[in-house]
């Protein structure tokens, strides 16, 4: 009886396979209970955000005059046809959330990106530079920093005037100094290891070694510091908003409408209440994702727990 | 340590310098006519519109008017509120006992709550009660504090009636200001009931502004003391057979305080930026809600120098937790 072939070898048995690094990164993501609800909320936001017009029952800026203050539909004097009640001028509440997701993402993701950009590059130059541009660079920032983030933003947009790209260019602003920071600190630690050196040596230009060699080894901490900086852009936003010097109304923005419902907190809890708690998810969602992202992503940084 | 605060104060003299380099700019950069977005009209008579350039001194070159400004600053002449014609610096320094009470009491709250909450998170480690406590200081540091706020003012104040709505102190009483700190004015005065209300007003906006520092506070002290508890002296305090409270308050609390400190002396600058947001909510009258009228108001003079004022003080202060720290830790005094 024939019988079948050995393996070909030992090792081949033994050869270890190695996950794909995204593989990897999931199941350290996927581990943190905390992060993946995050996600799963920020799921549901960003798909309202998306397809905000057809999701939303009504325009947001509709008035309907028959029905102002209406509470939500599971209150007394409800009605189903509003089923987070409407403001004070009678527009949908429901409708209103889900179109100021929209701008609420899209102030994050814009500021975001104009401060992660900048960023980088002015942190690439400064830890590549560390003798003549880099201390001017740092020290530029540390001016940015000596303001309270809040105050800056509102000091910019003192300056340029209240609005939705204003309030972008004033949260893009106080949050560079952060990525500049945690870039130049993380080139300053890879520059000194042997690759850099072997690449340099091979003849690779500045430019290589700053954008191809070691920026994709910087990422990890700047991915956690982009979430975290995305979720108190929204915070930020909806404060300027709030203090009348964001967004301007009648936009749907999530603080400058908590600005116009404070006057009816006597008698409809709900514009107050449903505004604030969609921000504070939002933000909360944001944050466990950051901190799911940081144990996944650099096990270096990890908290003890 | 000498040659430490030489360092320090080396940096600090260049980012003042950076920081009057925006105020001054503030004004400058402001889309339009100065003169015009100053006086709230447009098409102003040539001729006035000349003299009040003149007067403005925004005639000059530009490195003339930045050195005039920084003259200025020398003299302690911060120019006068175009609406109250009042002094910015007499505006600022009425009014910045009301914020600093506020910050204080505010601090003060956080400090205790977030020490304790995050001993406690500490030891009871992987517990329900630590999770618990983790995800609330998380919550709380997600927190929108405008609108917690709110809704605190909308349950206490107008629901319960337990605290009031605004404001420092109740229209019934008269108190004069004597150091501008109202639990110690109210002390001072004679007036029965004062301090007690003075203190009510105090207590929703101290808790709104302490929230975020609390969240900080609390996941700080409990990783601090996480580090802490494994360290080998810990283990010989309680070999010797010390009391647990002795061990945990005495030994090993002292030692994880050190990053707790550092990141107190941090939160004084979003402590400030929080008093913008607080004081607006409860009317409260201090140098946050003075500069966001001021904005609305488009008052520059104040503005400009209020935002100099903040920033001046959140860079002393950031100084001064520097050195504090620096001569609690010798391993940051000689660092380059």
């Amino acid at each position: 009886m024939e019988r079948t072939l050995p393996p070909a070898s030992v090792a081949d048995e033994q050869t270890i396979v190695y996950p794909s690094p995204y593989k990897e990164f999931w199941k350290a993501f996927s581990h943190n209970k905390g992060a993946v609800g995050g996600l799963l909320f920020m799921l549901v936001i960003v798909t309202c955000a998306l397809f905000a017009p057809w999701i939303a029952p009504y325009n947001p800026s509709e008035q309907y005059r028959d029905f102002l203050l209406t509470p939500p539909s599971w209150l007394e004097g409800g009605t189903t046809q509003f089923l987070l009640g409407t403001d004070e001028l009678g527009r949908d509440l429901l409708s209103r959330l889900i179109h100021g997701a929209r701008l609420s993402l899209l102030i994050g993701l814009a500021s975001v990106v104009c401060s992660l950009i900048p960023g980088i590059l002015l942190g690439l130059i400064a830890g590549f530079s560390p003798t003549r541009l880099g201390p001017f660079i740092m020290r530029l920032m540390d001016i940015m920093l000596a303001l309270p983030s809040l105050l800056l933003a509102v000091a910019i947009v003192a300056i340029l005037g209240p609005g939705l790209a204003n309030t972008v260019i004033a949260i893009a602003i106080v949050s560079l100094p952060s990525y500049v920071r945690l870039t130049r600190a993380a080139v300053m630690g890879e520059i000194t290891r042997d690759y850099v050196t072997a690449s340099r040596l091979a003849g690779a230009g500045m430019l290589r070694l700053m954008f191809i060699t070691v920026l994709p080894n910087c990422m990890a901490p700047l991915i956690v510091q982009a979430t975290l900086s995305f979720s108190s852009a929204i915070l930020d936003a909806a404060a300027l908003g709030f203090l009348g010097l964001g967004v301007q109304p009648p936009t749907p923005e999530w603080g400058t409408m908590l600005a116009s419902a404070r006057d009816y907190i006597e008698r409809a809890w709900w514009v107050v209440t449903l505004p604030g708690l969609t921000i504070l998810l939002s933000v909360l969602a944001i944050n466990l994702m950051g901190d799911g992202l940081r144990d996944a992503l650099d096990p270096r940084l990890k908290v003890q727990s | 340590m000498f040659s430490f605060i030489a360092r320090r104060l080396g940096l600090l003299i260049p980012t003042f310098f950076g920081v009057t380099l925006l105020t001054f700019s503030l004004i400058r950069l402001i889309p339009g006519d100065p003169v015009e977005v100053m006086m709230g009209e447009r098409r102003v008579d040539p001729q006035m519109h000349a003299e009040a350039l003149h007067r403005l001194g925004l005639d000059k070159p530009l490195y003339q008017q930045y050195f005039d400004y920084l003259g200025n600053l020398a003299h302690g002449n911060l120019g006068q509120s175009l609406v109250t014609r009042d002094n910015v610096w007499h505006e600022f320094t009425t009014l910045f006992p009301a914020t600093m009470e506020l910050a204080l009491c505010a601090m003060i709250f956080a400090t205790v709550l977030g020490l304790l909450a995050g001993v406690i998170a500490a030891l009871k480690r992987g517990s329900l009660l630590d999770h618990g406590v983790m995800g609330i200081s998380l919550t709380g540091f997600s927190m929108p504090i405008f609108w917690w706020g709110l809704i605190l003012i909308m349950f206490f104040s107008v629901r319960l009636g337990w605290t009031p709505v605004s404001g420092r102190l109740d229209l019934l009483y008269d108190i004069e200001p004597k150091t501008g700190f109202m639990l110690i004015d109210t002390l001072l005065s004679d007036e029965e009931g004062a301090f007690v209300d003075a203190l009510h007003h105090l207590i929703l906006p101290s808790i709104v502004l302490g929230t975020i520092p609390l969240a900080v506070i609390a996941r700080m002290t409990r990783s601090a003391m996480l580090e802490v508890l494994r360290e080998d002296y810990v283990r010989t305090a309680r070999a010797k057979g010390l009391s647990p409270a002795r061990v945990v308050f005495v030994h090993a609390l002292r030692n994880a305080l050190i990053p707790v400190l550092t990141v107190l002396g941090l939160q004084v600058g979003s402590l400030l930026a929080g008093a913008v947001l607080t004081e607006t909510i409860f009317s409260w009258p201090g140098v946050g809600k003075w500069l966001i009228d001021a904005i609305a108001r488009r008052d520059y003079p104040v503005v400009q120098n209020g935002i100099l004022l903040i920033a001046t003080l959140v860079i002393i202060v950031n100084f001064v937790v520097d050195i504090l720290y620096g001569l609690a830790n010798p391993r940051i005094r000689h660092q380059r």
